[in-house]
């Protein structure tokens, strides 16, 4: 186990190394030097060259990626090259958008796809079972930021219900959840309906195995065999979902926040991409996949912890 | 020479049964219809639209459905049916370009990771980790702010981020094959690992990975959709589905239906291809009596 452990570990590692020097690379063979794009085609080459060395784009690309990787590693992220401001704090300001905005996500998303799931496999072969499918199949298919388009129609401009942009901040806590109910709800939606396909293959593997049909050979019925017996062992590839399911929320929110105009993480990294905000793209991105890497890590290892037959 | 008429004879009687019961199964039939029906309007797109789908009409802006206009019009005045049916070129073809990478790519890597082994397949493994671990819109994204948004970038972005999908389904179905007693006897025998893999293993996962293909397909669609309406794919004035969602939802108190059409469009070209895919893979695992 403590071997398996050091080893994916070191597979995220090196996972990081390779996604920061392409991250680094990709945003470094830009035409122009970031000083030029922050000054525009008027500058003159004086003002270039103060302003490269300023923000210590004139040294060796190996020197500038040290420098930044250092930065990140300490928690220095810098600051932007066109407004001047540290990104950390911003980053830090977008979050209390984003976190309670994926974890409300992941709550809407385990709830719909629980029973949606489990009816799923209990009226296998059967019409009721067809239609849940049906469903599942047409929450994957509706693109996250049509299907919040559609919610903003029916409960924004048609119900006037609930805000369907914007957000007031969190020294007015109740209105900051209003705005948050939409997008948690468009997230969420969408991750519930591929996260119930997975729970529908869970239940109905333990639906077929033997020990279930002992079960209900022993006279235990069909809800009770299944409670007692096969949830929990099928609650076992459901954890590693779960965190997939994160990693996708995680990444989903920059779609959603773009629908709903909400500042957080996803909106400063896309604003950040529009203004050629280099820095900046590359503090989130980076960010944003040690999160994801670390996230996929965690499952992995939870998976072998909780079924002993999956270790080594 | 008198055997051959037979062969061809049961060959085509096999591929009509193949035929009938892909018609029979409903999600490949479905599926079927509807990627049809996409591909159809996007051949006709090419040569007929009711209206140019760039021509302004500065006097019929944010018209409603009408006769002349049967799905409106939108802030310029463009005909919105114009726009839905040039916008499918649009889709397919960022569906087939990044699945075409993925294949090219993915597809070679791992029938070599699986024919050879060793160290060569470990770093091919690893790399498709690498790769799959880091999400497709952070890449998507990267990309488009280093080489500008357009269609290519996005489709570059979407088709890198397949390709260890298709690494995947390639290794683990060709090592099923590679490991079957036809293929030792075809090493026996002498033959060289290249010809069994053209010989032996493609035409055994062939439908494996046309129906991966096609849930990629699917996916691709999906996501420079998604793009699309970011910003960070094809730029406007070229008619797009995520694009015409963008501008739409500018307008959603005037006309609401102006941003579903192009939702609908998108929603039944995703469920097209994932169909089709699906019903693929159920048909192939039927016939290899393997349960869904």
């Amino acid at each position: 186990m403590t071997s398996y452990l050091a080893r994916r570990a070191g597979i995220v590692l090196v996972s990081l190394f390779g996604a920061s020097v392409a991250v680094f690379a990709v945003l470094a063979v830009l035409p122009g030097s970031p000083a030029q794009v922050i000054l525009g085609t008027q500058a003159t080459p004086q003002a270039v060259r103060q302003l490269s060395a300023q923000i210590g784009t004139n040294k060796p690309l190996w020197d500038q990626y040290l420098h930044w990787v250092h930065g990140l590693l300490i928690g220095q992220l810098g600051q932007s090259y066109i407004s001047h401001q540290p990104i950390g704090p911003q980053i830090a300001q977008a979050l209390t958008v984003t976190g309670p905005l994926i974890l409300l996500a992941l709550a809407v998303g385990t709830l719909v796809a629980l029973p949606l799931g489990l009816g799923g496999a209990l009226h296998n072969g059967k019409l009721t079972g067809a239609l849940l499918g049906g469903l599942s199949q047409v929450g994957i298919a509706v693109p996250s930021f049509v299907g919040g388009i559609v919610l903003i129609i029916i409960f924004g401009v048609k119900l006037r219900l609930l805000p369907s942009s914007g957000f007031p901040g969190w020294s007015e806590p109740g209105q900051a959840l209003r705005s948050l109910v939409l997008p948690a709800a468009t997230l969420g939606l969408v991750e519930g309906a591929i996260l119930s396909r997975y729970v529908r293959a869970s239940v109905l593997d333990q639906l077929r195995s033997d020990y279930l049909r002992t079960a209900r050979s022993k006279g235990l019925s069909r809800a009770r065999a299944l409670w007692r017996h096969g949830l929990r062992n099928a609650m076992v590839p459901l954890v590693t979902v779960l965190g997939l399911e994160l990693a996708a929320l995680i990444v989903g929110a920059i779609v959603v926040e773009n629908v709903f105009s909400l500042p957080g993480v996803g909106q400063l990294l896309l604003n950040a991409v529009g203004n050629r905000d280099l820095l900046v793209v590359q503090d989130i991105v980076m960010l944003l996949a040690a999160v994801v890497l670390v996230i996929n890590l965690v499952v992995d290892l939870s998976y072998r912890l909780l079924d002993p037959r999956v270790r080594d | 020479m008198t055997a051959a008429p037979v062969e061809i004879a049961g060959a085509c009687q096999r591929d009509r049964a193949g035929i009938r019961r892909w018609a029979r199964n409903p999600s490949a039939a479905a599926g079927g219809a509807l990627v049809g029906l996409i591909v159809a309007v996007a051949l006709v797109s090419l040569v007929w639209t009711p209206y140019p789908p760039l021509a302004v009409d500065p006097s019929h802006s944010l018209a409603g459905p009408s006769w002349s206009h049967p799905l409106g019009t939108d802030q310029y005045g463009r005909d919105v049916l114009s726009r839905l049916m040039a916008g499918s070129r649009v889709s397919l073809y960022a569906g087939v370009v990044s699945v075409l990478v993925a294949t090219v790519a993915g597809v070679p890597a791992g029938l070599l990771a699986a024919q050879w082994g060793g160290v060569p397949a470990q770093v091919v493994l690893r790399l498709s980790d690498v790769l799959y671990a880091f999400p497709a819109l952070l890449a998507a994204i990267v990309l488009s702010a280093a080489l500008g948004s357009s269609t290519t970038t996005a489709m570059l972005a979407i088709g890198i981020a397949f390709v260890p999908v298709l690494v995947r389904v390639t290794r683990s179905n060709a090592l099923v094959v590679l490991g079957s007693d036809y293929v030792l006897a075809a090493r026996a025998y002498g033959r060289r690992p290249l010809a069994i893999l053209r010989r032996h293993v493609l035409p055994n996962i062939a439908t494996t990975l046309i129906a991966q293909m096609s849930l990629l397909f699917s996916l691709a669609i999906l996501a420079e959709a998604g793009l699309d309406y970011l910003g960070l794919g094809t730029t406007p004035p070229t008619a797009s589905w995520g694009d015409m969602i963008q501008t739409a939802q500018n307008y959603l108190s005037q006309d609401p239906l102006l941003s579903v059409w192009p939702g609908t469009a998108i929603f039944l070209a995703v469920l097209g291809f994932s169909l089709l895919g699906e019903g693929t893979a159920e048909l192939r695992n039927a016939r290899l009596g393997r349960s869904a």
